[in-house]
């Protein structure tokens, strides 16, 4: 009887789960196959409505979004944003990290507590003044402008990351290096580094997909030539409804990257996430 | 940059002998070499503009006027403004307190199935996906038109299964050809009839492509006499494709309406038998009493279909949003708690059930108290992010209901850079958005100092 009972529940609960994960594919199921529709058929009825004679379905979107030098532009730009970020905020964040854990300078951990405080700070604050500075400076409209705001801006998350992971390691193990006469360089590139590799896998993947799905900071500080493909696709949405052919393709290769990557390294992704929980 | 770097912290050669003051200085150089690039790009580009934001949030519109407080008393009597904060105010309680217990539901239930994996990796997919995409993706799924967007395409057949459709919603009839329009949108023959007539209803105004499959041509029907007790007729489409037949005449190639719902009416006003045309049109009233009666096409042939919800009209916008945030967040919500879950000791758990408690109390009693430090991190980095929320705000809801939908970030992007052009009040709400967090400010540095003792 029990059994029984229970075999019903677990019915239930695998009916209402079918069913939330099917809310959760449809959007997307459904910016998909719009994607692959042209604006005529688009235009007669939902995408729901290939189920009935699927052979309308086709590529040549794509293809022509290829041919859109603004969108391969935009697509390049992102590229030329979200990877030279990545590796800047990996790279300044292991080195800052590994001085706040084991080097020792005067308002070491005064310093550190305003990084853990900065872990909260809205990038809006940051939006006028910097926007401000770079227009001194040259570097508003520019690619290296977007970098480096989003390099000073993903800092403290990435400091606090790989500061906590690095101060983990065993102390024995710095001294021991240390007393074989390894200068801090040394010690820093043969062994932190290949310590910390799973925070900064995280970390670098998390940073990545974060820049690459930016939008705020690129509207502003990106110009036509330099903006990433998400400006380039908000900027065609005021005419929303008559370009989906145009929507529907972009917004799909721009969230294929990241969503590969999500799949790829599902495991990293998920430590990254929790990890940065308190941002 | 990585390069001067790299060159910069390279230690000179090590001496054979080295004095321990030295030592400690150039630790310290070197300690400051490494923190120093982060650091730099730190104060310039974060703490800098932190302290600038503040000091410009008291000046005006051009920056050359100090105001005071005035732009903060600004923000809580600029309209605009105050719906932003008001809707700002909506999403921090209503979508954190969503997603926690939805989380929460989906963490408990996911592990009593075997594909949880799958089930997990399809709900937290979205976390992958911008808040550009996800933005076209929802303007689709929203769409007013039945179709295009799915959502209304769902709610307009659920609601015609239940309450049926109107066959020919753009029907009407041509005056002065016996129906008359009544102010319902019904039509009334204009002269009483009797058992033993026959009537026809001649309406205009529906395409031949909206004309139902299997309609047939009515003429046939139409040229039938009816028997004595009985009152028929026919309710035929008055247009003959391509031209020709008679206006008020039901000519060979015309077709009967289909599925007509058609009432007799007695003198004094009540309706005393209804029925439904077949597919040449025809219908007939059997056992009247003896009288007069008019005919009568009830408004509910005729009424508009059922076009859906406004999802993105100003009402539902923000809803609407924030149901396109629940797909994308709903999944760390779930891996969060499902980690602290996996977390929980068996033991508490094991022993609940043998003492007979159900899984109602267990869930209640054990898992959510136990749960409670895992519910609140998951909690408070919502509402922190949920106070940020711009990009989905500013694709999804359409241009004219922008001002319905907007929040402090939006409200603050249109004030700054948007046609405001207003930097003292944009800087100003930027300096709110800032205080807001504040207390997660304090929570994060509090819970650090803690995790150091």
């Amino acid at each position: 009887m029990n059994a029984v009972r229970r075999g019903l529940g677990n019915g239930l609960v695998q009916a209402f789960l079918v069913v939330i994960g099917l809310i959760w594919v449809t959007p997307l199921a459904g910016l998909f196959l719009s994607s692959l529709r042209s604006a005529e058929d688009t235009a007669e009825g939902g995408w729901w409505t290939v189920f009935a004679g699927p052979a309308q379905l086709s590529f040549d979107n794509y293809s022509a979004l290829l041919k859109n030098t603004g969108m391969t532009q935009a697509f390049w730009n992102t590229v030329l944003i979200s990877v030279p970020t990545t590796v800047l905020v990996v790279v300044l964040a292991a080195l800052a990290g590994y001085a706040f854990a084991w080097l020792d300078f005067p308002g070491r951990d005064s310093v550190f507590l305003v990084v853990v405080a900065l872990l909260v700070v809205p990038v809006q604050i940051g939006l006028l003044p910097v926007a401000k500075l770079f227009g001194q400076l040259g570097l508003f409209g520019t690619i290296p402008g977007v970098v480096l705001f989003h390099v000073a801006y993903g800092l403290p998350f990435a400091v606090f990351l790989l500061r906590n992971y690095f101060a983990e390691m065993p102390k024995e193990m710095l001294e021991a290096a240390r007393m074989d006469g390894g200068t801090e360089w040394r010690i820093f590139t043969r062994l932190v580094l290949p310590v910390g590799r799973p925070a900064i896998a995280s970390l670098a993947i998390f940073q990545f997909l974060w820049v690459w799905n930016d939008m705020l900071v690129a509207l502003l500080f990106a110009d036509s030539s330099s903006q990433p493909l998400t400006v380039q696709l908000q900027s065609q949405i005021r005419q929303f409804g008559s370009n989906i052919d145009v929507l529907a393709p972009g917004a799909f290769l721009s969230l294929v990257v990241p969503v590969a990557v999500f799949f790829a390294f599902q495991r990293h992704f998920v430590q990254g996430v929790m990890a940065g929980s308190v941002k | 940059m990585t390069a001067t770097l790299v060159k910069e912290t390279s230690p000179p050669p090590a001496g054979a002998v080295a004095r321990a003051r030295r030592t400690r200085r150039r630790g310290r150089i070197v300690a400051v070499l490494f923190a120093f690039p982060a650091l730099l790009l730190l104060g310039a580009l974060v703490v800098y503009p932190v302290l600038f934001s503040i000091g410009r949030s008291f000046f005006d519109a051009s920056g050359t006027r100090f105001v005071g407080g005035e732009n903060y008393t600004e923000m809580f009597r600029d309209p605009a403004t105050v719906k932003a904060v008001r809707n700002t105010a909506i999403w921090v309680v209503v979508a954190p307190a969503l997603l926690t217990g939805l989380g929460l539901i989906l963490a408990v239930l996911v592990e009593k199935v075997r594909w949880a994996t799958a089930f997990k990796l399809l709900l937290f997919m979205p976390m992958a996906v911008s808040f550009l995409a996800a933005g076209i993706i929802f303007r689709l799924a929203y769409d007013e038109d039945p179709d295009k967007g799915v959502l209304n395409a769902a709610v307009v057949s659920v609601h015609d299964a239940f309450k049926g459709t109107s066959p020919y919603p753009t029907a009407r009839a041509r005056d002065g050809h016996g129906l008359k329009a009544e102010p319902d949108g019904s039509y009334r023959t204009t002269a009483t009839v009797s058992p033993g007539d026959l009537v026809t209803l001649g309406l205009v105004g529906v395409p031949p492509k909206d004309l139902p499959a299997g309609a047939e041509p009515a003429s046939p029907a139409a040229g039938r006499t009816a028997a004595p007790n009985e009152l028929s007729g026919v309710v035929y489409l008055d247009f003959t494709p391509g031209g020709g037949g008679e206006q008020g005449k039901v000519d060979p190639r015309e077709s009967g309406l289909p599925q007509t719902q058609v009432e007799a009416v007695g003198d004094d006003g009540t309706t005393v038998a209804r029925t439904t045309t077949a597919s040449d049109g025809s219908f007939r009233f059997t056992g009247l009493d003896s009288g007069s009666y008019t005919v009568k096409l009830p408004a509910s042939n005729f009424a508009q279909p059922y076009g859906g919800v406004s999802w993105l009209g100003p009402a539902l916008v923000t809803p609407a949003i924030i149901g396109a945030y629940l797909w994308i967040w709903t999944g760390f919500a779930m891996v969060l708690i499902g980690a602290g879950l996996a977390a929980l000791p068996r033991d508490a758990l094991e022993a609940a059930r043998i003492d007979g408690a159900n899984e109602w109390q267990i869930f209640r009693r054990i898992t959510v108290p136990l749960l409670s430090p895992v519910l609140t991190v998951v909690f408070v980095t919502l509402v922190i992010n949920v106070m940020k929320v711009f990009d989905l705000v500013y694709i999804i809801a359409p241009g004219p209901v922008q001002e319905d939908a907007t929040v402090l970030a939006t409200q603050m992007w249109l004030v700054s850079f948007g046609g405001g052009n207003n930097q003292g009040l944009g800087s100003a709400l930027g300096v709110l958005l800032l205080l807001l967090v504040v207390p997660a400010m304090v929570i994060n540095v509090r819970r650090f100092r803690g995790s150091q003792r």
